[in-house]
């Protein structure tokens, strides 16, 4: 999410995981507390014989405090059901948060490739590596016919989840969006919508993922997404050229409120947040607000989460006292634009 | 409105375009929006999946049958596949092998296949028969211990270390499919690659 690579005015980012599970051990729900422990074990002895524990951190989640580990969380490094469960789990991060190795998730292993903007193939790429240099060392569950086995047979075969998030305001703005999904979804592809209060409030972020992982090779099921995407990027941007054309001085008022709201409010929920954001993140897009930069606006919807703002602070914070903190930031971090305006 | 899941009021609504009956849309309350998107925002969530397989045992068994896949259960781990059917997971790799026949017809409803194309490890000792094999030859062994009849156990002793050692034989015919398999893509290879001219 660092605002550039291909595409990045739509697209936020590309995500590849696999789900891998180790042949000695029974699944996560039947794991005891010792075998949970010798997964993480074995999965840790084995990173330390290859090259990639020179550049990686392994991180024992269990010893982690609430904080840290919703800080990870907030950050797509670890995942909901690795924060909330509890007995030996770990994860092993890239320093520069290209990719990230869940320990004792649903399965044994979960290991995921991140990527800014529109880049399947090279992070399926690093991802296949990845897996190689972990293969070399460790056991996987695998049969000839079924491929990977997975606790939940949702993942079997590949085990793999190609998804890309998308910011499609102006789809949303010119309510179309469900009539370009229901295109979608008949060719197999899930959409994930992320929609708030009445209209539509968390961001118009939508998730482009494929529903199967079984019958297809890895590069077939990144096709597969990839072929969606660029089409979506085109109606959205058809929508926006609409909009600009139609009805810009509406559009134009209507991100300059979502950014005046940001500059001066004195509380705000993540969610409002995020909801302004996403218009200010449009208008920077189309030019209608020159003086805010996308990395910026990016950084903000990852900063102003709960976990973020209380480490910045540097303690923990009540949901008012972090409301009254993410204003401040935001504030402090949009004000150049205020400064100019009254200069 | 009130969440779902809990008493909370739900802030988030969230649409599921994945359902074959069209779009379907959950109410939230922050904390279980994010469970349910966390992850990589693909996790079947496993009550969708336990009422998909209530749905299709129903159509495609009479509730007799329904009981008797329900007390099936696996030799490595222990759990039946009621157990499964209640929390979506299994319990260990060997349950593909247990409850092939009721998993089978969900894999299809799935993900319209039954057969694996894609990536191959380079190392396939991984296969659940194998641990199972192992496990029974393990068994046998203590079993042949208690009663003092040392041969047997010793054959078995062997047995078991030439099988934990050589990691594509000695267990099943699995691993000549392999090597012919192999060869062929090598040959593959060998004639794709274009004439130096
Ligand atoms: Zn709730
Ligand atoms: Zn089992």
């Amino acid at each position: 999410m660092r605002g550039h690579g291909p595409e990045s005015d739509i697209v936020m980012s590309s995500r590849i995981r696999l789900a891998r599970n180790l042949a000695e051990f029974p699944f996560i729900r039947k794991c005891t507390p010792k075998d949970r422990t010798a997964v993480a074990t074995a999965v840790h002895r084995a990173l330390d014989s290859l090259p990639l524990s020179a550049d990686t951190e392994y991180v024992d989640v269990a010893k982690l405090g609430d904080l840290d580990r919703q800080f990870l969380m907030e950050r797509q490094l670890i995942s909901h059901e690795l924060n909330e469960s509890q007995g030996a789990r770990a994860v092993i991060l890239d320093p520069k948060e290209r990719f990230s190795i869940m320990v004792n998730e649903e399965d044994h292993l979960r290991l995921q490739v991140m990527q800014s903007g529109l880049d399947l193939e090279s992070a399926w790429k690093r991802m296949d590596q990845l897996d190689d240099q972990l293969e070399s060392k460790l056991t996987y569950a695998f049969t000839k016919r079924l491929g990977y086995l997975t606790a939940c047979p949702t993942n079997v075969g590949t085990g793999l989840r190609v998804s890309v998030m998308l910011h499609l305001p102006a789809l949303v703005t010119t309510k179309q969006i469900d009539k370009v999904f229901r295109a979608l979804n008949k060719i197999n592809v899930a959409v994930r919508g992320l929609f708030g209060e009445g209209s539509q409030f968390m961001g118009d972020f939508y998730q482009i993922s494929n529903q199967t992982t079984l019958g297809k090779s890895e590069l077939g099921l990144v096709a597969k997404v990839q072929e969606v995407v660029p089409r979506l990027i085109e109606y959205e941007r058809r929508a926006r050229d609409f909009l600009v054309s139609e009805s810009r001085q509406d559009l134009h008022d209507n991100v300059s409120r979502a950014l005046g709201i940001l500059c001066t409010a004195k509380k705000i929920s993540s969610e409002e947040t995020m909801h302004y954001l996403s218009k200010v993140r449009m208008g920077v897009n189309l030019g209608l607000i020159e003086d805010v930069k996308i990395p910026t606006v990016n950084k903000l919807f990852i900063h102003t989460q709960p976990a973020h703002l209380q480490k910045l602070c540097g303690r923990k914070l009540s949901v008012t006292d972090r409301n009254i903190e993410r204003a401040n930031y935001l504030q402090l971090h949009l004000s150049k634009r205020s400064e100019n305006e009254k200069n | 409105m009130k969440c779902q899941h809990c008493e909370k009021p739900a802030t988030f609504h969230i649409t599921e375009l994945t359902e074959p009956s069209g779009p379907t849309v959950l109410h939230l309350c922050e904390e279980h929006a994010r469970t349910f998107l966390s992850a990589d925002g693909t996790a079947t969530p496993a009550s969708a999946l336990a009422s998909l397989l209530a749905k299709q045992l129903k159509m495609e068994k009479v509730a007799e049958d329904l009981a008797i896949s329900d007390k099936k259960t696996c030799p490595i781990c222990g759990i039946s596949f009621a157990d499964f059917r209640k929390g979506g997971r299994l319990g260990c790799a060997y349950d593909y092998v247990a409850f092939e026949d009721e998993l089978e017809p969900l894999l299809v409803n799935i993900h319209g296949a039954l057969a694996h194309t894609g990536k191959v490890p380079t190392n396939q000792s991984g296969s659940p028969e194998r641990q199972h094999r192992l496990m029974q030859l393990k068994s046998e062994m203590k079993e042949a211990i208690t009663r003092e009849d040392y041969e047997t156990a010793s054959r078995l002793r062997d047995k078991i270390s030439s099988i934990e050692s050589d990691d594509e034989s000695s267990w099943t015919d699995d691993a000549l499919d392999e090597d012919v398999d192999d060869e062929d893509e090598e040959d593959d290879t060998f004639q794709a690659e274009p004439p130096i001219v």
